[in-house]
């Protein structure tokens, strides 16, 4: 390891050097991002609505079990696998692609190389999402756990993925950058690690499964990876991106980012067989993603310092900034949701709550809280520089933050609290099993007012977006914000 | 850490270390794993477990395409671990060797329902699971589970009067005055499969707890896991 620059640009994210032409320089390479990140964050946020509506339609399911029961394509054990398809590879992985394509052209300081390309990786990952979706509701899902889109979909997404593989590493080669902004470690190591994971669970699970319960290895190797070494590193590397940015203040300690980022890289791929406590593999593969699991209070520890330290003393500047608000509240969620995972893989803790709604409470913690509030976050900041556009109307701003907050705290807490009883009910033998599911009821009704909450404060961040963008193509076109083009006068883009 | 292929290097060395170690290495041990022979007490030679025969394996496909695993587990955990044991969903913990045959495997992570592992012995009746598939009200009054109406055709009793197969029903749940409600072949496959779930051979590495010697089958029970090798 180089031993650590003590010059500022090390704890900044230094996309540009400060001086004449710097916002020249970030407005082109804003520019040049318009169409391709566009294109992945939209398409991404209609996946999020429809990945909302089939999270509503299986929360309600499992109290009001007649409810549109009669269509085959909507029972339980479809909808709630394509919910998961959607929002996972649909809204999380596009608009994590799409902020990473915008931090990687301006953390290496070029403006976007082959637009073209990313452009049609993207065209392929919708398609092959719509395709895999459809094949899930009609009845093709593989019942692999994050791995349900048949095999005649997922070529094209691992096409798609490829591209987008290329199209860093050519970024990368390119970049006029020389420092390495620790945001950048993670966003390459999310590039490189996914199509690795990707490509050995479907050749291990669908193309050629392998033999008996070495596919419940590899199926948890890969689903807590798809978190551990694709969202996560995306999330940090925004947080360590936008925090800093926005407070204008550099982060804590180098050498914990340093820390931080290899012990995430040595114990995060090792933890994935804690989700097979008790199951029929042998003691030691589950014992070593234990031991590594609890190895994870290094780098969220250190992680934690580094964000929150950074923001402590700043944080009225929350009132002003919704991409701080939402980065924070992502980089908070984070916190929490590793120090519940670490917990979660205990032997005796997962005896209670392992095959019980407190684990979806803690993927929501997760997913949500922390991953998607951090996308929400990074798209209110790279939004406007990419259209030279503002955000049109901030009372929906305040919705979105609102609604999304109260609905992912009704969601989180009250499910893991009753996950946490149906547990204890659960291992109580005495207790008849349809006492059991009777308890969990009050507590699943609480997680559709929840859902309802989330998909309002969506709704709002939709039109929002919407609004801006009509801003930019539509009939009513608005002229553009001088501060965002690097020019001095306004122009009309388009006209 | 300015160095582009050292960065290249760490990154790829971490996961290349969790890949030999939870995908070849469990592969290596567990990916051979052939059945057991043994012959049991009245000297019959019992292999197993075995494939399931071809409306079993039908109806797995059903079980696979309607997505039960997301509510129904197969597996049991060691006794003193949970309660699978005393709850009567198996008489052992399962091992790696009971699921040889499975594609894909089933586990499952959740238990919004029972665990099915043994259900094919701990309810055996054909007319039970129909009823229960073509409304889960009928069999588990306050269960969760949607009905499957779909897997079912509901039709007019023909000249020669009702279907051999036609469901028993009575009260809310009966069909109509002159209609019968009969299982498809995809409702018949799935509970070819659900009767197959069984579970309850011993291994040599889970052998059946006797009776009278809990403390023995308890030890038995939790300290094995699976053989070494095959």
């Amino acid at each position: 390891m180089s031993a650590p620059s003590k010059t500022l640009s090390a704890l900044m994210p230094g996309d540009v050097p400060a001086g004449d032409g710097r916002r020249a320089l970030l407005a082109e390479i804003d520019a040049s991002c318009r169409v391709p990140v566009l294109f992945f964050v939209v398409s991404g946020l209609a996946w999020l609505l429809l990945g909302t509506l089939l999270a509503l339609v299986a929360s309600i399911k499992l109290h009001h079990p007649g409810f549109l029961a009669s269509w085959e394509f909507l029972t339980f054990g479809r909808v709630r696998p394509a919910h998961l398809n959607t929002v996972i590879y649909g809204w999380a992985s596009q608009t994590g692609i799409g902020v990473t394509l915008w931090l990687m052209c301006r953390l290496c300081r070029v403006p976007f190389v082959a637009p073209g390309l990313a452009t049609v990786a993207a065209v392929f990952w919708n398609l092959g999402l719509t395709v895999g979706t459809a094949g899930i509701l009609a009845g093709d899902s593989t019942s692999i756990e994050w791995l349900e889109m048949p095999r005649y979909a997922t070529p094209i997404l691992f096409v798609s993925y490829a591209m987008i593989a290329v199209w860093s590493v050519i970024t990368f080669r390119l970049r006029t950058e020389r420092h390495l902004y620790v945001s950048q470690w993670y966003l390459l190591a999310a590039l490189l690690w996914f199509p690795w994971l990707y490509a050995t669970a479907q050749i291990m699970l669908v193309m050629e499964p392998v033999r008996g319960t070495v596919q419940a290895a590899v199926n948890w190797w890969f689903a807590h990876n798809v978190l551990g070494l694709w969202f996560t590193p995306i999330g940090l590397g925004a947080i360590y991106y936008f925090i800093p940015k926005v407070i204008g203040r550099p982060i804590h300690s180098y050498y914990l980012s340093v820390l931080g980022f290899w012990s995430l890289a040595l114990f995060y791929n090792w933890n994935g067989l804690h989700h097979l406590i008790g199951g029929p593999l042998p003691a030691w593969m589950i014992t070593v993603s234990i031991v590594a699991s609890v190895m994870m209070l290094v780098p969220v520890t250190v992680v934690a310092i580094n964000h929150h330290f950074t923001m402590w003393g700043h944080f009225s500047k929350l009132w002003h900034s919704p991409t701080l608000r939402f980065v924070v509240l992502g980089a908070v969620c984070y916190t929490l949701t590793s120090l519940q995972g670490i917990a979660n893989s205990l032997r005796s803790y997962s005896e209670v709550v392992h095959f019980t709604h407190h684990t979806i409470a803690h993927a929501h913690l997760g997913v949500y809280g922390f991953f998607t509030m951090v996308m929400f976050g990074s798209l209110y900041y790279v939004l406007p520089r990419i259209t030279c556009r503002e955000w049109p109307c901030l009372g929906l701003v305040s919705v979105h933050f609102w609604a999304c907050t109260l609905g992912l705290f009704l969601y989180v807490v009250p499910l893991s609290v009753g996950g946490f009883l149906q547990g204890l009910a659960m291992n109580d033998a005495s207790v008849p099993f349809l006492k059991v599911v009777e308890g969990t009821l009050p507590w699943l009704k609480l997680r559709t007012c929840a859902g309802l909450l989330l998909g309002l404060g969506h709704l709002a961040f939709v039109a929002n977006v919407a609004w801006m963008l009509a801003r930019v193509f539509g009939p009513y076109r608005k002229p553009v914000v001088a501060l965002l083009t690097g020019q001095e006068t306004p122009v009309v883009v388009g006209k | 850490m300015n160095y582009g292929p050292l960065l290249f290097l760490g990154i790829l060395f971490t996961l290349a270390s969790s890949w030999v170690g939870l995908v070849l290495m469990p592969n290596r041990q567990l990916g051979g794993l052939t059945p057991d022979t043994s012959t049991n007490a009245a000297g019959v030679v019992v292999v197993y477990p075995q494939a399931r025969p071809g409306e079993a394996q039908q109806g797995a496909e059903i079980y696979r395409s309607l997505g039960c695993v997301y509510c129904h587990s197969q597996q049991v955990r060691p006794e003193g671990f949970g309660s699978d044991i005393e709850r009567g969903w198996g008489k052992r913990r399962t091992v790696s060797r009971d699921y040889i045959y499975d594609k894909p495997v089933m586990l499952g992570t959740s238990r919004t329902g029972p665990d099915l592992t043994n259900i094919g012995e701990r309810q055996p009746s054909v007319e039970w699971h129909l009823s229960h598939l073509y409304n889960p009200q009928i069999t588990s009054k306050g269960s969760v589970m949607p009905p499957y109406p779909f897997l079912f055709e509901v039709r007019p009793v023909g000249a020669r009067g009702p279907s051999a197969d036609a469901l028993k029903l009575s009260g809310e749940h009966a069909a109509p005055a002159g209609f019968e409600v009969v299982p498809t072949a995809a409702a018949k496959q799935l509970v070819a499969y659900l009767r197959s779930l069984k579970t309850s051979s011993p291994l040599p590495e889970a052998p059946l707890p006797r009776k009278g010697e809990s403390d023995d089958a308890k030890s038995s029970a939790t300290a094995t896991n699976t053989p070494a090798s095959k």
